[in-house]
């Protein structure tokens, strides 16, 4: 071996190395935030944070019933809005995947995906806060709508596209019209991952906080009407993180480990049945 | 596409849903159109000064945005130089380095780490990393405290804190895009170098030299992500309007500004101003992302199954 091959051979080890070594950078700030969220998150978690509503300022104690309902309510408000919308807008772009309205629309979908958040927040306070007079969980569920649509239909859209052309092509040779091969063929076999998809969306604006900071505002006490502003628990977590006060950080950290486990549990499900139906589908 | 029967049903089908389809455009546009809009105040009262001027005094009704664009590109900078070559070489391990069965739990790995709500990092930031950095700062020699990159008082709360964070946050999503356009790269281009003897590394090169304009499209679009993200710098940065070149001074970005002020925006001007801000940040995380897309977009078309191969035999027999 000449001089030269053995520089490229230890060039090559220690560039594999480095490559090696990013990968355990990366997870150096995940096992750290895991560490904290979950000793100062357990640590903080009782019984009280379930069932109790904020107590007010000074007072130890209370949780935060009323922001994980509410982030309940808003989250299915959202999905409530952006399900019909980006199951439709995705079977569109999958469908008719040759038209000009189907690549625009999908590129408007991956342009929506990259607004920030805060700005659809801006947008809809605009809109509906504004006009309305008051923030509101209204505002709060379709803020996180628009921002549950671009996922929903790019979900859809591929998850479509997954499912076999024989399927589809045996629709039609048995004479069903277009329309009725795509809603009763096509769809109900790609149901399964739409509904997975529905649920990653779900765990991804279940974390979201900016959007809902002027639009669904935050509430103390149990909101009774939609018209109301919500508590959520993200606003929640924001305004304790936010306080001097050592026992508002002390249920920030255990909302914050609530929140990880509502987004962790939702994607990981998610995510399995994602695999299987890929696997189920040959790829 | 294929002759199939066609019917009213069909054709209202793909109205029904096509409408739905428009709607997507039509909200972009009218994210843009309603921002513009709502920045009339400000954008009528100040014009192009307004991106030029330093002074944010929502008492005096003098508004200039300099400080927030500074603080927004300066952190979005930084955190990319720190999570590019990470990225990278976490998308060259998991791609092409390591065994493929390690691959699904290092994926699954790094998604986690996009999974985690921003507010999180937001929480972990403030209480944990600040106070951490702010050891760090102290424990600098005088020499280097002195340099303008790195002076100020140790107060923790700084541009550097929030660029290492959005580093963080936008590690597992630039580098998953990147893994993808990796293994989007024909295998015959690596195995052509092996069989010239190429090493391990030469042939990865060879890789990423095939794959690059996507990889810069994966690197845009975590630029995108790290412009617009709210939460975690909001809680990090210190929010002081004042553009520095020190990465241990307090400053701020558009995204916190909006944030913190907004509901406390009492006049129209002042609501003008912030809206403003929303409406340039929108514009310019659109470019970046359109940009980011279009890169991809070159990248991926080669390999995307072709629709007409789905369902148009003629075509295959004409092929």
């Amino acid at each position: 071996m000449t001089r030269r091959d053995r520089r490229r051979r230890i060039q090559s080890t220690i560039m594999t190395g480095l490559s090696a070594g990013t990968v355990l950078l990366a997870l150096v700030p995940l096992a750290l935030i895991f560490f904290f969220v979950f000793s100062q998150g357990l640590r903080s978690l009782d019984f009280d944070f379930f069932t109790q509503i904020p107590k007010p300022v000074g007072e130890t104690g209370g949780g935060m019933a009323n922001a994980i309902v509410g982030s309940l309510l808003l989250c299915g408000l959202g999905a409530l809005f952006a399900v019909p919308i980006g199951v439709a807008s995705g079977i569109y772009i999958s469908e008719y995947g040759d038209s000009w309205l189907s690549s625009a629309s999908r590129f408007a979908a991956d342009t929506l995906n990259g607004v920030p958040s805060i700005v659809i927040g801006v947008v809809v306070y605009a809109t509906v806060v504004l006009p309305m007079g008051h923030f509101s969980g209204l505002a709060g569920g379709i803020a996180l709508g628009i921002m549950m649509i671009p996922l929903i239909a790019r979900t859809t859209e591929e998850l479509l596209r997954l499912v076999p052309a024989t399927l589809r092509e045996g629709a039609l040779a048995l004479g069903a019209t277009r329309s009725r091969a795509v809603l009763t063929v096509v769809v109900p076999a790609a149901l399964p991952g739409i509904i997975t998809g529905v649920l990653l969306a779900l765990a991804r604006i279940a974390g979201e906080t900016a959007p809902l900071l002027f639009t669904a505002f935050n509430n103390a006490f149990w909101s009774e009407k939609l018209t109301q502003p919500v508590a959520s628990l993200t606003v929640q977590v924001y305004t304790y993180a936010k306080s001097p006060y050592e026992d508002w950080h002390r249920q920030a950290w255990a909302g914050s480990l609530v929140l990880v486990l509502l987004v962790m549990i939702c994607s990981i499900v998610a995510r399995l049945a994602t695999r299987r139906l890929q696997r189920m589908h040959g790829r | 596409m294929t002759r199939t029967r066609t019917s009213a049903g069909d054709l209202s089908f793909r109205i029904g849903t096509g409408a739905f389809a428009l709607f997507i455009i039509a909200l972009v546009a009218a994210i843009g159109v309603v921002l513009w809009m709502q920045s009339r105040p400000s954008l009528d009262a100040f014009g192009l000064q307004f991106w030029r001027t330093e002074i944010w005094d929502p008492v005096a009704g003098n508004f200039g945005a300099l400080p927030f664009i500074w603080g927004t590109l300066y952190s979005s900078l930084l955190a990319l130089l720190i999570a590019t070559p990470v990225s990278i070489g976490i998308a060259v391990f998991i791609s092409h380095t390591c065994r493929p069965n390690w691959r699904p739990p290092l994926v699954f790995l790094t998604e986690l780490l996009a999974a985690i709500p921003s507010i999180v990092y937001g929480l972990w930031g403030f209480l944990v990393l600040v106070p951490a950095l702010r050891q760090l700062q102290l424990a600098l020699p005088d020499v280097v405290r002195a340099l303008p990159l790195f002076s100020g008082p140790p107060v923790g709360v700084s541009l550097l804190a929030a660029a290492v964070i959005l580093a963080i946050m936008i590690v597992p999503f630039t580098s998953s895009i990147a893994r993808e356009v990796l293994e989007a790269v024909p295998p015959a281009q690596r195995e052509a170098s092996f069989a010239l003897g190429a090493t391990s590394w030469e042939a990865t090169k060879v890789a990423l030299h095939y794959a690059r304009t996507g990889i810069v499209g994966a690197v845009m679009l975590g630029f995108g992500r790290a412009l617009g993200e709210t939460m975690a710098v909001t809680m990090v940065i210190g929010n002081t309007p004042k553009a520095a070149a020190s990465i241990f001074a307090p400053q701020y970005t558009m995204a916190a500004v909006i944030a913190n002020e907004f509901t406390e925006a009492g006049d129209a001007l002042h609501l003008g101003a912030l809206v403003e801000i929303g409406l340039v940040l929108f514009i310019i995380t659109l470019i970046v992302n359109v940009a980011s897309r279009l890169l991809l977009w070159t990248m991926t078309r080669q390999r995307r199954p072709s629709k007409a191969a789905v369902s148009t035999p003629a075509q295959e027999a004409a092929a």
